[in-house]
């Protein structure tokens, strides 16, 4: 508990930012790759803190914010139908789809219920084997183990009622996307220390080698966040790219193995839809052949659905790095948390819901009165 | 189960004053005005809330307003529906905020409760041992907030059709003359105090139904809070604004008072109390304290000249020993809260939408 208080602590958070001050002599744009960092800097309003030569872009690191439309439509589609128990972690049951959320499914009749671990959707099953029993296993390398072994318990205990609905993406391939993007500014990244924490920072070195960019691994807290940019900005400053581990309590080279063994056993990889970027070639995980008797597409025959997105939604750029929340014309109008356009305004990680909760006393474009 | 018990209800050392003919649990005929409802009244209610065997009752409670009316001629009037699952949690029950949220509400306009009703709707199963735990906690709630439990209704609903029971319950209380007490009131300058620690009672009834452990068990901050409310009266009779932060926490009732008042709010995010098991759960569960409910907390507006008067009357109260000046109200930004953070950075407040959904990581 105690290390919440240290690692937001304002003395120790004033030398990092001189340190930065005193480091910096250039612009440079530095990208948080995970949502939970984004989060911490609007929160925070360490960004609004940092000297102006810094730019911080908010990545595509919120696992909800990139999961795609047709998947979302897909999670409808089973939710509603009768028999079906559907699992979700909470904050994806208001993520629109095409026409409608998981919370209205809920209130048409559809049995959606929120759980915090995909191992209680797996103890619902065994509770409901008269019921089909699937959980929405979203999310980056972080959550993958555990719905990796949701899928293992299922098949040990034999459990022919529950099925999952595969939809996780992977952090290296998007960064490898955005780096070599003939659009992108990102001088640098800060790589998201839990994901690290599972699969280690052995994928990252060779991304710096390929594209010559410095990536420092950070946690979540102010001074995780502070301690990072500060050693891209040294980085940078003396011409240097090279993979660093600011979150060496709890990121090590190798990463936890029996969690990727987990992983493995359960999931190959596969190309992935990001919602607003488009498809990335082997960016995802989808279940193992000898899984598929789990697999919620197929039992449920969704594997089709397919959905375009808003024409007037600009997250894609925004997950890019391309554009500010506030510069998409449709902020805070059409686009808000109440009539989210795109899932980057949904997520309380999403990089526009930051924005518009955390930020509208900045700029003349943000609108400050209530409606 | 009482407010300062440990650890889970006995439900087996639970018996009934008088016995309840065969049944052990609610059924549909406890609901249907017969001889099942009169005994459950008679049997369960009447002594769980310690009223006298011998009272005649009535189809509505007469009360002697005489005396009263002397310190007041404005009644405060307030409804709220409790339901809670689970119907325990650690701290309390539904029964303990059945009469403490409703005393409280009424609590919040600077009047003293008088009475409440109390309505049930019961779903048939329910063992009658839980029933009579919950009523009792009515009982001895009421008891230390001295308000009378005046008159009451029990429905009884089919299996599946409630989680266990919903409990209705109004008050009033005369509005003492010179108190005005409305978010209207918020003036620039005023001072905002909380009473006490934020968060506990979201958390610690989340930490139940989801069966999720901190290592410490997180108790319910569920308390009536007229008596500090009158001590805080004695100190300043212009209080301008109190709120019970219950759902939407903190956060719903400084934008709410921000809104009607059509001023700005400015409060130090370093200053509000949070305990730091609190925090590390809300940390966990990717929540914000100041969303999270409380049932034994107020938040006040206090005129900048009698401040010093008003915390001290706050400190001598059990309710109010750790009251805290969280911020001030600005005619900047108006209808806007603006948090500034330990690092010096501001950013805006808002309402949640709805329910504070937890985030996958």
């Amino acid at each position: 508990m105690k290390y919440l208080d240290e690692f937001n602590d304002p003395e120790l958070a004033e030398k990092l930012f001189a340190e930065i001050e005193r480091t910096v002599t250039r612009p440079w744009a530095i990208m948080e790759v995970c949502g939970g960092q984004t989060h911490s800097i609007i929160r925070n309003g360490i960004d609004q803190l940092l000297p102006d030569e810094i730019e911080l872009i908010h990545g595509p690191g919120c696992p909800v914010c990139v999961t795609p439309l047709g998947m979302i439509d897909k999670a409808l589609a089973i939710a509603a139908r009768p028999g079906v128990i559907f699992c979700s972690f909470g904050d994806m049951l208001r993520v629109p789809g095409s026409s409608k959320d998981l919370f209205r499914v809920k209130s048409e009749g559809g049995d959606v219920r929120i759980v915090y671990s995909p191992l209680d959707a797996v103890k619902i099953a065994e509770d409901n084997l008269d019921r089909e029993v699937v959980f929405f296993a979203i999310g980056f390398e972080t959550t993958a183990p555990a719905n990796a072994m949701a899928v293992h318990l299922a098949e040990q205990r034999g459990l022919t009622n529950f099925s999952v609905l595969v939809s996780h993406v992977l952090v290296p391939p998007a960064i490898a996307a955005i780096a070599g993007s003939s659009t992108s500014r990102v001088d640098g990244f800060l790589a998201a220390g839990h994901v690290c924490s599972v699969m280690g920072t052995w994928q990252y070195g060779p991304l710096v080698e390929q594209f010559g960019l410095p990536i420092v691994v950070t946690g979540f807290e102010p001074l995780d966040v502070l301690e990072g940019i500060r050693r891209v900005v040294v980085q940078l400053e003396e011409g240097r790219a090279e993979l660093e581990n600011a979150y060496a309590r709890v990121v090590n080279t190798d990463g936890n193995l029996p969690a990727q063994q987990m992983v493995e056993d359960v999931f190959d990889v596969t190309d992935r839809q990001w919602r607003g970027i488009g498809e990335i070639p082997l960016s995802g995980w989808c279940l193992r052949d000898r899984y598929v008797d789990f697999d919620a597409e197929r039992r449920f025959d969704v594997g089709d659905l397919d959905a375009p997105e808003s024409a007037l939604c600009r997250s894609g750029e925004v997950l890019q790095g391309q554009i500010k929340p506030n510069e998409c014309e449709a902020f805070g109008e059409e686009c808000s948390p109440r009539t989210p356009l795109g899932a980057t305004m949904v997520s309380s990680e999403g990089a526009c819901a930051a924005y518009y909760q955390y930020r509208r006393l900045d700029g003349s474009s943000v609108d400050l009165v209530r409606t | 189960m009482g407010a300062g018990d440990a650890g889970e209800p006995d439900f087996e050392g639970w018996s009934c004053p008088l016995p309840l003919r065969d049944h052990d649990r609610v059924v549909i005929g406890h609901g249907g005005g017969g001889k099942l409802s009169a005994e459950l009244v008679e049997h369960l209610f009447l002594p769980a809330f310690g009223v006298a065997p011998e009272v005649q009752l009535h189809d509505s409670a007469q009360l002697d307003l005489s005396g009263l009316l002397e310190e007041g001629r404005r009644l405060a009037f307030s409804t709220d529906s409790f339901v809670v699952r689970p119907l325990f949690f650690p701290g309390g029950s539904i029964g303990d905020l059945a009469v403490n949220g409703t005393v409280n509400d009424v609590a919040m306009s600077g009047a003293q409760p008088i009475a409440l009703s109390t309505g049930f709707i019961i779903e048939e199963g329910l063992a009658l041992a839980t029933l009579g735990r919950i009523a009792e906690d009515m009982g001895r709630t009421a008891k230390s907030a001295d308000v009378a439990l005046a008159t009451g209704d029990t429905k009884v609903v089919d299996a599946g059709k409630a989680d266990g029971l919903y409990i209705n319950t109004s008050g009033f209380g005369i509005i003492p003359d010179g108190v005005d007490i409305r978010p209207e009131r918020a003036a620039p300058g005023d001072v905002i105090v909380v009473s006490g620690d934020i968060g506990l009672h979201g958390v610690a009834v989340m930490s139940k139904r989801e069966g999720l452990e901190f290592g410490t068990e997180i108790r319910t901050d569920c308390a009536p809070l007229n008596g500090l409310v009158a001590d805080m009266l004695s100190a300043c009779r212009d209080l301008h604004v109190l709120r019970d932060p219950t759902r939407g926490g903190l956060a719903a009732s400084l934008c709410e008072i921000a809104g009607a008042a059509g001023l700005g709010i400015e409060f130090e995010e370093t200053k509000l109390p949070i305990p730091a098991e609190v925090a590390a759960a809300c940390s966990f569960l990717g929540l914000d304290a100041i969303n999270v409910a409380n049932e034994g907390n107020l938040v006040a507006f206090v005129p900048p000249q009698s401040i010093d008067d008003v915390m001290a009357a706050m400190h001598g109260n059990e309710h109010g020993r750790g009251a805290t000046v969280i911020g001030t109200v600005v005619e900047d930004h108006p209808g806007v809260v603006v948090a500034r953070t330990a690092f010096g950075s501001r950013r805006v407040v808002d309402l949640p939408l709805g329910e504070q959904l937890p985030r996958i990581c």
